[in-house]
């Protein structure tokens, strides 16, 4: 424990001296199993791996030699749960309970259990250092990596590895127009969805007038399968913490709230004990470092709402009243939170900032592309074979993403496209695999950066059906307030789901263009001027689709049960049976040995499970 | 006061105004359905949108809630503008098919039929009675309730309301009439889209009339701090 805890550092040197006194009393070749403590894991059973190994490590009286620490995710979800070997950095994967004790005694004799490790698909070699699996090696975990370093509710973790040191720099070396001048010069944008450059935000916000001024930290994240800003807050609160007491320093302000939904309860949790932690310590609240700047962090949760991650809609919501925005005439740079000047940023663009103020815009200004520095966190799903978290270099290659980190679509089938952006966000061909990953060239190619959701498509996916899916996530979330969204979303999914069923007509795709074009323009939101992009880039890059379904009446990738017929192909059907079992409708009927089976079209009821099951093709999908 | 064009034409308006209200001083027409001079502006039925030029960029803005700055270059009318306002008549005319005022203000922009499925509601979630019920008459007895598509109208609950004086004013308010009251003996009946309540009428002490709600009299009574008796008497029967 910190001996200091009920002293509040007064300067930057008491600071500088307590993290030596940290580290001088960390051994760095001290062995220690990290556990990932994160969501994936905990699903796959972490809880029981860290139970055995306290076992372990308290039967065999090794508390001196072994230590153990529960981190948040790093990343590797697909493999959990996960153990790294500290500081070899041996990974073993899909570990379980039954695997402590081999792990421990393992480690204690400087061997290794190669049953445990990672087999590289392609090569088929066991991989022994976590830096060596592929899924790690192409990507560059500026704020990721940290992760596997620390207990997320240890603030001792985080001073040892340089925590709030650039905090204790921009107090005592920088003024606040500095500050706001390197995050400029470093080229910062917001990583929650627009990328709207984050010094010139601060900037607005500390220019104008007001009687106070609010710092915010979006921490909703509603988007289907997004968990990027949820791990680093579960992860690493403190960088995000100490992002925002810079970024206040920056503006001017003084109060600061983490908005942060409700079904996050680990994020809820840990970001409260950060603050309690840095209060203790003097980096937050009064008189920070001694430096006269005071700042404090209040943590407001959220009801869940996907709306109330639109800045004006969670201003409303951190106000008490209902989720719904408001017109952005005037910025909420300006006027925001109770009508005072406020700053929003998204976890990630916070958890940046350390970075920048630390290592300089020059170092931060060489990573990533032209338009877009620095990295960027993924949510890897869908069709991909290693689901997880991944940080990226920004303008790195979407194929390079997919299967170089992503190792590829399971089964061997083909990629067809991924969807970036979250639900408003659009899909990205194969075609344009080549495309660098970054804020403009997403745009570019009609969809978004969004907050870093990828979900990645194989052959067997019908566009029109998956333009529909989102459309109706969105129908769904959309508040009702304007009318275009409310109306608009309402009639493109029942045009989608006409086309979808057969009774798709000519003149649907113009009239879905005309009203994506309404929608686009006068929408109160950008929920609503954004939720068109599933509908327009499937369209853009998947006309044909829409056309088999509308003038032929047949869905391409044999997903819209409407217009699909199975039938036998006589020739190939040797009378097996196995489709007569798979069956869940007795819709086939075994004719005895060596006869084709037949199909009942009436009793059929579309599931393609005797397609599935039948491995000579004798099954016709139409 | 800030000078700007509207449609090519030198206007002049007040600092704070929009430029609803600075068009609509200088009798220059701009289609809106849930703005209202007496409560605050809402945004919600984008009918009233215009083009605007700032800094040498255009873009389409919602003119109830857009504020006139010095040098603002409007047009009320433009190929996109109509475009725009058209798909937002078809829209709400697939919702509100058979509702009067709808149809007008479709017939009066252009639009004569829907490319949508037709619905039957006469509601177009404007909000204006509920600005009104709580602003205007400081009462809150109706919201919006639920979200997206299935939003609605109603009293909490769609339960009668405890707090509902029974004024009607958002029946007056409603500009489509999706909202009615009727007085029949001795009782008032609001019907609102989805649900509706009745109020006892109080009885004039000389010509026997029935002549308002007893909860909104006693409303106002207490909010204006009158005689327990102030209202025993008609409008037409007071001296
Ligand atoms: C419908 C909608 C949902 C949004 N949800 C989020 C969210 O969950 N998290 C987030 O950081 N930003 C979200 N945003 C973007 C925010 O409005 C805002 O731009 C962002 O938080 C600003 O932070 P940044 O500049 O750091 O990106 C959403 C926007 C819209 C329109
Ligand atoms: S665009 Fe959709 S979410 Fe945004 S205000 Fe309009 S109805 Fe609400
Ligand atoms: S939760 Fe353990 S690796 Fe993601
Ligand atoms: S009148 Fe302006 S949005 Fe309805």
């Amino acid at each position: 424990m910190v001996k200091q805890s009920n002293n509040r550092l007064n300067s930057v040197a008491a600071f500088e001296a307590l993290r030596k006194s940290i580290i001088a009393k960390r051994n760095p070749s001290q062995t220690c199993l990290v556990v990932c403590g994160g969501t994936g894991c905990l699903a796959l059973g972490a809880a029981d791996v860290i139970t055995a190994f306290k076992q372990e490590i308290e039967k065999g009286r090794l508390e001196s030699k072994v230590s153990l620490r529960v981190t948040g995710c790093p990343g590797f979800c697909e493999r959990g749960p996960l153990v790294v070997v500290k500081p070899e950095n041996i990974l073993y994967q899909q570990v379980r309970g039954e695997d402590a004790a081999e792990i421990v005694s393992a480690t204690v004799k400087g061997s290794i259990v190669d049953r445990l490790l990672y087999v590289d698909p392609d090569t088929g070699k066991k991989t022994t250092y976590e830096s060596d699996v592929p899924f790690y090696k192409k990507q560059k975990r500026l704020l990721l990596g940290n992760n596997s370093n620390i207990a997320p509710t240890l603030i001792e973790d985080y001073l040892a590895i340089g925590g709030y040191a650039a905090l204790a720099k921009a107090l005592s070396s920088m003024t606040p127009e500095a500050v706001i001048e390197e995050v400029k010069k470093a080229g910062l944008r917001g990583r929650g969805g627009g990328g709207f450059p984050t010094g010139t935000k601060w900037e607005t916000c500390r220019n104008t007038e007001g009687d106070t001024r609010y710092i915010i930290c979006n921490c909703d994240e509603g988007d289907p399968g997004a968990f990027m800003d949820r791990s680093l807050m579960e992860g690493n609160p403190h960088s995000v913490l100490e992002g925002m007491v810079i970024g206040a320093y920056a503006i001017g302000g003084h109060q600061g709230y983490i908005y942060v939904r409700n079904e996050y309860p680990l994020a809820v949790k840990n970001a409260h004990i950060a603050i309690e932690q840095a209060e203790k310590l003097g980096l937050l609240g009064k008189n920070i470092l001694g430096s006269g700047f005071d700042f404090s962090v209040k943590i407001s949760r959220g009801g869940g709402a996907f709306v109330c991650g639109e800045s004006t809609a969670l201003m409303a919501s951190l106000e008490g009243k209902v989720g719904e925005p408001r017109a952005k005439y005037v910025h909420t740079s300006e006027k925001g939170l109770w009508e005072q000047p406020t700053n929003l940023n998204n976890v990630e663009t916070w958890a940046n900032v350390p970075l920048i103020i630390k290592n300089g815009a020059d170092w931060y200004g060489k990573i990533g592309s032209q338009g877009s520095k620095g990295t960027k966190i993924f949510s890897l799903v869908g069709k991909i074979n290693n689901t997880g978290l991944i940080e990226v270099p920004m303008g790195v290659a979407l194929k390079d993403i997919i299967y170089g980190i992503g190792g590829g679509i399971p089964e061997g089938k083909k990629f067809k496209a991924v969807q970036t952006g979250g639900p408003s966000g659009g899909c990205i061909p194969e075609s344009l695999l080549n495309l660098p990953v970054d804020f403009d060239e997403l745009d570019k190619a009609g969809s978004m950066m969004g907050s870093g959701g990828m979900i990645i498509m194989d052959e067997n996916t019908c566009m029109v059906d998956i333009a529909k899916y989102f459309v109706n996530f969105l129908e769904g979330e959309s508040c009702g307030k304007c009318l275009p969204c409310r109306e608009g979303l309402k009639r493109m999914s029942q045009i989608l789901t006409d086309i979808t069923e057969g009774r798709g007509k000519e003149g649907d795709i113009e009239l879905l263009e005309r009203l994506s074009a309404t929608l686009i323009d006068t929408s109160l939101c950008a929920l609503g001027s954004t939720a068109p992009n599933p509908v327009l880039t499937t369209l853009r890059y998947f006309r044909d689709e829409y056309e088999a379904h509308i003038k032929d009446k047949r869905c391409p990738a044999g997903v819209c049960k409407a217009l699909v017929t199975y039938s036998i192909d006589e020739e190939k059907c040797p009378g097996c049976g196995l489709c007569v079992k798979a069956c869940p409708s007795e819709a086939i009927t075994d004719m005895g040995k060596k006869k084709p089976v037949v199909l009942d079209q009436e009793k059929c009821i579309k599931c393609g499970a005797c397609y599935d099951v039948c491995k000579l093709g004798a099954i016709i999908r139409k | 006061m800030v000078k700007l064009t509207i449609n090519g034409q030198k206007v002049q308006a007040e600092e704070g105004t929009t430029i609803l209200e600075a068009a609509r001083e200088n009798n220059i027409y701009i289609p809106s359905l849930c703005h209202h001079e007496e409560v605050t502006p809402y945004g919600a039925c984008r009918l009233c949108l215009v083009e605007v030029t700032k800094n040498g960029r255009e873009r389409l803005v919602a003119s109830c809630l857009y504020e006139v700055a010095e040098g603002l270059k409007v047009k009320t009318d433009s190929e996109r503008i109509a475009t725009n306002r058209k798909m937002l008549m078809e829209l709400l005319l697939a919702r509100c098919p058979n509702n009067k005022a709808v149809q007008d203000l479709a017939h009066k922009l252009g639009v004569e039929k829907t490319s949508f499925k037709l619905d039957d509601d006469d509601c177009m979630l404007c909000a204006l009675c509920i600005r009104v019920c709580q602003e205007v008459v400081g009462v809150s007895a109706i919201s919006l309730v639920n979200r997206g598509v299935d939003r609605a109208l109603a009293t909490p609950f769609f339960e009668p309301s405890s707090v509902c004086i029974g004024c009607g004013s958002c029946a007056y308010v409603c500009p489509v009439d999706a909202i009615r009251f009727e007085d029949i003996g001795d009782t008032r009946h609001i019907y609102w889209p989805d649900n509706d309540m009745e109020f006892k009428l109080k009885k004039c002490k000389t010509c026997s009339r029935y002549w308002a709600p007893q909860a909104q009299l006693d409303y106002i009574i207490k909010k204006a701090g009158l005689a327990p008796d102030a209202f025993d008497n008609c409008p037409d029967c007071r001296d």
